[in-house]
């Protein structure tokens, strides 16, 4: 390992280090623009110049130079201050000086560091350069004149996001960042405001709504998709102004999709905030809790056991999945299920509806086949740690399913079950690429599973993943990917049909024929409500969807920046959300509501507090105490033997990418990235694009 | 001997006559105090008084809601909403200060980066109740356009010190 002098002290650093990583892990401090570590080095700032023995005798950029044995750096000398000074005077010459209208002020990179390393005052007396300003999409803001090319969010777009859609026209003074007017056709678009160190890229929903200094700042979970995205909630007053990532290597790097960031706006709208009643007249009335629950609780008691069912939806918390659980079980109700969109999956062995190989572990794959699953939709961060692996080296990645435009090469096999069969029969050339990988990954998604023949289409993949080596003692290549955040908490805590219960299909159908008189919707809005139009339903939940429409008592919970709880994401990974703010009027936290009608339908709950719920909860699922850990599942046989419906192909669950759930169908962030993203590229068909996909 | 001098003076009333003395030479001197309301003392160009939000000569609004008042307000007085106005221009949608916790220290006019909020030479606005001291934009407004001629004067006088 190289020694290096950093400011006369001696320090080791690995080699092949740049002098500004060299320089941060001593905890030196480098002011910059253009670098970031997750991005290629552009070394256009200038502004990380340090002194570097041996060495020509003038400042050098550290981001883009790397260490050497014996090298003398020095980051506090005239010289340095001078060229800092000078780089900031420089960059500042076409900055215009609008701070104070700026979204950025605050929490600007430009702002701190001219206050750290610049000049007082300005030399320069010619006019300043004026940019016009450029369409990005509903999401971002551009003020073009405040940009200083530092191209961060080039590389991003290009690098990360997988997508060429912004980049640098011209060049000197005429340079200017551009996306051609365009929407940037991605994702994790959004990202790039983070990036930007200056004012020039801003959130458009968020323009000019708050400064960094008033809001308060909750670090929680986000749950628009399974991924478990750690995002930072920053509410003022009781609002949600807006939703930033929060760092966690082992599942979103430092970003999120543009769902997580923007659909709080969802979050104000449609918004269930008292309970209602279903009258006489067929209509729905506001009621008290006390009504409300009483009515509940009656109808509960006066049903038999055996015709009452409850679901619980995408959004849940594994909390007040455990509370409605624990009172289904205390009323002797078996037909309580989670899985709301049919999925096959069941509770053991814990392999067969895990992640497996975690999301990190996707670094360490080198041959992936994705089955009924559109990454880029069901979870854009997945699909980004796969390009992250597909860059480094040539990964072979295949794709069983619905077409997609990719981010990096595919190799499409095939559109469904048939396909699926011929790779495991090895009859078809990947199943060869898997078996001669060292650690073969399969991400089965549920365009695969939740259909009538998914149980089928899992012990295909299992007996796929068995044959190429997939499934070892310190490799699990075997990843199922959900798409509801509260399914994998709700399966953990087995939030399954008890004995002789019914799943979703076999409730659905009884209510339809009169077998079922009381159905309990927790949070579920995505089942067909057609079916429910014979049984007394109630919802319970945050938004007036589809289930509040459907339902007979609609009792007014919490959504997820609203109540402390638990979530499990796709890797089985325990993760802790917290209450950034209060619920709306008369909702309450939903494992309270459930707490308080158990005791009126007689069926007392054993615990009065979030912390006696917990602990319980903890006891009796003891995995929910490792948190942010995500424990790899038990191998062993699971899903059916029988064929697959070969005449239907795998199809997305996810037909529209910003709206997937009832808070991002109320959001008009969301609607305005369906209108100008989607709409605009052709009728919602944009990522369903002919011939197999990039490159 | 001093006796003696002590009962010249009582007996000569020299003290008294010093202090009419006195009084005759006060009796053509100016007043010092003046009738208020109808006369007032000079102030300062620096007065720190009622506020008031400025507009440009053009009638454009001066504030562009950057908030630096509420940030820098020691008595958390002033409360401000923002959001993009129709031309995209960012301007406040709400501007409101409670004067019953304002503590006129003038720190929301230093902070003014566009002299939008100032603290002008008015001292009379004292009210029957508490709900007319919660000024809103309108108020602030208004206060500005009543006061321009004032407040522009005062600024220009003081800005040689700033």
């Amino acid at each position: 390992m190289p020694t290096v002098k950093i400011n006369g002290v001696e320090h080791e650093v690995e080699a092949g280090m740049t002098v500004l990583q060299a320089c941060e892990q001593a905890g030196v401090e480098i002011p910059r623009f253009c670098y970031h570590e997750r991005l290629s080095i552009a070394g256009n700032c200038r502004m990380c110049l340090v002194e570097v023995k041996p060495g020509p005798p003038k400042p050098q950029a550290s981001c883009a130079l790397p260490v050497q044995d014996g090298q003398e750096i020095v980051t506090d000398s005239d010289m340095v201050h001078k060229a800092r000074k000078g780089v900031m005077e420089f960059l500042l010459i076409n900055h215009p000086l609008d701070c104070p209208i700026c979204d950025q002020g605050g929490e600007c990179d430009l702002q701190d560091q001219a206050m750290a390393y610049g000049f007082s005052g300005s030399r320069f007396e010619e006019n300043k350069r004026a940019v016009a300003d450029k369409y990005m999409g509903p999401l971002i803001k551009t003020i073009m004149t405040r940009c200083i090319h530092c191209t961060r969010c080039v590389r991003f777009v290009a690098e990360v996001a997988g997508v060429e859609d912004i980049g640098l026209l011209n060049r000197g003074e005429a340079a200017e960042i551009s996306s051609l007017e365009q929407a940037v056709d991605s994702e994790l678009s959004a990202n790039v405001i983070d990036l930007c160190p200056v004012g020039a890229l801003t959130s458009k929903p968020y323009a000019f709504e708050a400064r960094p200094w008033e809001l308060k700042k909750t670090e929680s979970i986000d749950v628009m998709d399974a991924v478990g995205s750690n995002i930072r909630v920053d509410a003022r007053g009781n609002e949600v102004l807006r939703v930033l990532p929060r760092l966690n290597e082992d599942v979103n790097e430092e970003w999120i999709s543009d769902k997580t960031r923007y659909a709080c706006d969802g979050l104000v709208r449609q918004r269930l905030d008292r309970p209602y009643v279903r009258g006489a007249d067929g209509k729905l009335h506001p009621a008290d809790w006390s009504t409300a629950l009483q009515t509940v609780a009656d109808k509960l008691k006066a049903t038999e056991a055996s015709k009452i069912a409850a679901i619980a939806g995408d959004l849940v918390d594994a909390e007040s999945v455990f509370a409605l659980r624990a009172l289904m079980q205390r009323l002797g109700v078996a037909n309580i299920d989670c899985r709301q969109d049919g999925a096959r999956i069941e509770a053991e062995p814990r392999a067969q509806y895990l992640f497996n190989s975690g999301i990190a572990g996707i670094e360490r794959a080198d041959a992936i086949l994705i089955v009924g699953a559109n990454l880029r939709w069901e979870a854009p961060l997945i699909n980004a740690r796969i390009r992250k692996r597909w860059l480094e080296s040539g990964l072979k990645v295949g794709l069983i399913g619905p077409q997609v435009k990719s981010t990096y090469d595919v190799e499409y096999l095939g559109a469904g079950p048939e396909t699926l069969q011929q790779v495991v029969d090895g009859a078809h050339g990947f199943a060869e690429t898997l078996k001669q990988a060292e650690r073969p990954l399969i991400i089965v998604g549920m365009g695969a599973l939740a259909r009538p023949d998914g149980a089928e289409a899992l012990g295909a993949v299992r007996r796929l993943a068995e044959a190429v080596g997939a499934v070892g003692d310190d490799w699990n290549g075997f990843n199922v990917l959900h798409t509801a955040a509260g399914r994998v908490g709700a399966m953990e805590l087995g939030f399954l049909p008890g004995e002789g219960g019914r799943s979703v299909p076999e409730i659905l159908d009884g209510a339809r024929a009169g077998e079922i008189e009381v159905v309990y919707l927790h949070g579920a809005d995505e089942v067909d409500m057609s079916a429910l139009e014979k049984a007394f339903v109630i919802y319970q939940g945050h938004h007036g969807d589809k289930g509040a429409h459907a339902a007979d008592v609609i009792l007014p919970g919490a959504a997820y920046t609203e109540k402390n709880a638990t979530y499990l994401n796709t890797e089985g990974r325990v993760q802790l959300a917290r209450r950034a703010v209060f619920p709306p009027g008369e909702a309450r936290e939903d494992w309270a509501i459930l707490r308080a009608l158990s005791e009126r339908a007689g069926a007392t709950l054993p615990f009065d507090s979030l912390e006696a719920l917990r602990r319980q909860m903890r006891e009796q699922h003891p995995r929910l105490t490792r948190l942010d850990e995500a424990e790899p599942g038990e191998w062993g046989a699971f899903g059916a033997d029988g064929a697959m419906d070969a005449s239907r192909a795998f199809v997305s669950p996810v037909e529209n990418f910003y709206m997937t759930d009832p808070i991002s169908r109320c959001s008009q962030t969301m609607a305005a990235c369906t209108q100008e993203i989607l709409l605009a590229r052709g009728e919602g068909q944009r990522a369903i694009e002919g011939g197999a996909a990039h490159g | 001997m001093a006796s003696l001098d002590r009962t010249a003076r009582s007996f000569l009333l020299t003290e008294l006559l010093g202090g009419m003395a006195l009084t005759l030479k006060t009796m053509f001197k100016p007043k010092h105090t003046i009738n208020y309301p109808y006369e007032k003392g000079p102030l300062s160009p620096r007065f720190r008084g009622e506020h008031a939000l400025r507009r440009y000569p053009n009638g454009e609004e001066r504030c562009i809601a950057c908030k630096l008042c509420e940030a820098v307000c020691p008595a958390l007085a002033i409360t401000i909403e923002a959001e993009p106005r129709d031309d995209g221009s960012r301007r406040t949608t709400r501007y409101d200060i409670d004067m019953t916790k304002c503590i006129y220290c003038g720190l929301c006019q230093e902070a003014c980066p566009v002299d939008a909020i100032v603290e002008g030479p008015n001292f009379e606005f004292a009210a029957e109740t508490r709900e007319e001291l919660m000024y809103n934009k309108d108020k602030l407004l208004d206060n500005g356009d009543r006061w321009e001629s004032e407040l522009a004067a005062n600024l220009e006088l003081d800005a040689p010190y700033r």
